[in-house]
């Protein structure tokens, strides 16, 4: 969150990214698809890194590379140094110091909100079931949800799904979200409220956030740092550091730095956006 | 046009009553629905007993409905079987057979399909097999299975269970493939492991579909089970009325024809339709309690 959130009393930063060179070939007929190409960039810790991109332009694989769901070709990724895959081990393994949340929302729906927010600590067996409760209780009321608990994921709206869905994955305290379009399906109004809210929440827990997203103003509003990916296959066309002041809400939507940003990099988007529809990208 | 505009905004009506559940809100509605249903059946019942009493009436016996034994005589023979413990006997043991072939095919055909969706080395194995048995319809082995199974009620049993046994791992199959790969993801990525996932995710994700193949299933093996006990004789015989019942709903009513009882025919019919009916809302229930999150939307 930059320098201007430094100085708010918060435990030591964590969850620093660093993907070196990674590459990501799909095997098929015509000899194989390059969705990654020689892809290098840091996400700072405890900052929001965007990254941005037509629809099919190959971030999702670099979430997945990072999730350890899928594996990459070549390539390095680690977490706070740590090694997460590379040419040893090129599927880094999936942990709940990761988590992802998924664009149409993945809250199992034979749960309650409250079982899928102990989900995580439970399975680990890091609490207690009782204290995993008590936990995922005050932890929903603190993001403005409590009075859900006991209702299923299909009883609310697709907003406090995904609100219910960003506390599922930080009651496991992890190092870094990585959100993949979360918000895609939500109107423009629910939208900015959730941006908001999703901000207050890293503000509170400091966790590093790889965002994907296609939007810019979204990428604008929320991040740090914004990566233009070019569309596949897929690697940094222009990075910009975000200098809008933190905290922010939605009335800086209409200031004039926010503006600028958006001039600055309205034309990289809209490039690859062209590149990819001449291309016929399937969405996804 | 009025009318479908009509019809489109009551569903739009429903869908928003639903969320705010409440009894009360569709009652006036579901009572209103009863009784259409109710004059349903009792204007099919009165064409069934005109139309079977035409040569007592007008002198003018009527083709095919006129063979039909009254609505009214059928409600006598019934009465007269209501203490006769051969015809009890025959629910009880038609029961009995559907319950043993039924729970014998989500016994088995729970796991095996689970197994079918989850491994792939053991579906590339299993699943031509399958395929191929599959069509054979269930009636196609009473032959078969009278020869395999030292007892009647042993080969009565098989091929019900044969009945509900495809339908049940076809849903299973299809349920598990089926699962949201990013179910299976968040769980992994929340730390979970194998077993967890199996037990948390692929078992409740899955248990829609397993309520499908069961309520499906359920239908079949009354088809079955009736027709097994016409073709094997429905084992023993108990009871009264020379038509000898008491080996099953089925058999009642093979034996209540070749026996001439006419009336008895259709009181078996009417009652393998309530027996199913039965069953089907047991199943429906226990489906409801088993997913309460299917219900909520």
């Amino acid at each position: 969150m930059g320098a201007p959130a430094d100085n708010q009393p918060c435990r030591s930063l964590r969850g620093a990214i660093r993907i070196e060179d990674a590459v990501k070939i799909y095997e098929n007929d015509d000899g194989g698809l390059v969705a990654v190409d020689h892809c290098s960039f840091n996400c700072a810790a405890g900052e929001i890194t965007m990254v941005v991109g037509p629809s099919g332009c190959g971030k999702t694989t670099l979430l997945n590379a990072i999730a350890g769901f899928h594996s990459l070709t070549s390539g390095t990724i680690y977490l706070d140094d740590e090694l997460l895959c590379g040419p040893e081990k090129l599927q880094a393994k999936p942990g709940p110091d990761r988590i992802v949340v998924f664009q149409n929302g993945a809250l199992f729906p034979w749960k309650t909100n409250i079982e899928n927010v102990v989900f995580g600590p439970v399975a680990q067996g890091a609490m207690l079931p009782a204290d995993a409760r008590d936990k995922a209780r005050s932890m929903l009321a603190g993001a403005g949800l409590a009075g859900i608990e006991d209702e299923y994921p299909g009883q609310i709206s697709s907003g406090m799904r995904r609100r219910v869905e960003i506390v599922r994955a930080l009651i496991n305290d992890p190092k870094v979200l990585l959100l993949d379009e979360p918000y895609r399906a939500l109107d423009a109004l629910t939208k900015s409220v959730m941006h908001e809210a999703l901000l207050q929440t890293c503000y509170r827990s400091r966790v590093t956030v790889f965002f994907i997203t296609h939007d810019l103003e979204e990428a604008i509003f929320l991040g740090d740092q914004i990566e233009i990916m070019t569309s596949r296959p897929c690697r940094t066309k222009k990075r910009l550091k975000v200098d809008l002041p933190h905290p922010r809400d939605h009335t800086i939507v209409t200031s004039r730095r926010f503006r600028e940003l958006m001039d600055e990099t309205i034309d990289a988007v809209h490039e690859e956006a062209a590149k990819a529809f001449r291309l016929g990208e399937r969405e996804g | 046009m009025r009318k479908l505009q009509r019809r489109f905004a009551s569903v739009n009506e429903k869908a928003r009553t639903v969320t705010a559940t409440s009894a009360a809100a569709l009652n006036p509605r579901s009572g209103r629905s009863l009784a259409r249903a109710a004059a349903a059946i009792v204007i099919l019942v009165s064409f069934w007993e005109i139309g079977s009493r035409f040569n007592e009436l007008a002198g003018v016996p009527l083709p095919m409905i006129g063979q039909i034994p009254a609505p009214s005589r059928v409600i006598v023979a019934w009465y007269n079987l209501l203490d006769d413990p051969g015809y009890w006997r025959s629910w009880y043991l038609s029961f009995l057979r559907v319950a043993a072939g039924f729970s014998a095919a989500m016994i088995v055909g729970i796991p095996f399909g689970l197994v079918l969706a989850l491994s792939r080395t053991f579906y590339l194995t299993a699943f031509p097999t399958f395929e191929v048995l599959r069509p054979i319809p269930p009636l196609a082995w009473v032959p078969a299975a009278i020869l395999f199974w030292p007892t009647q009620e042993l080969s009565i049993a098989f091929i019900t269970f044969l009945g509900a046994f495809y339908t049940i791992v076809i849903n299973v199959v299809g349920g598990a493939r089926g699962i949201d790969a990013r179910y299976v993801q968040s769980a992994y990525s929340m730390g979970a492991t194998s077993w967890n996932i199996f037990r948390r995710i692929v078992l409740p994700a899955t248990l829609p579909s397993i309520m499908v193949g069961a309520a499906v299933g359920m239908g079949i093996t009354w088809e079955v089970v009736v027709a097994a006990e016409m073709i094997s004789g429905g084992g023993s015989t108990l009871g009264r009325g020379g038509s000898g019942s008491g080996g099953g709903l089925g058999f009642f009513i093979w034996n209540s024809y070749t026996g001439g009882s006419y009336e008895q025919i259709i009181v078996g019919m009417i009652s393998i339709g309530i027996a199913g009916f039965v069953s089907s809302s047991i199943i429906r229930y226990v489906g409801k309690v088993a997913t309460p999150w299917m219900n909520v939307r």
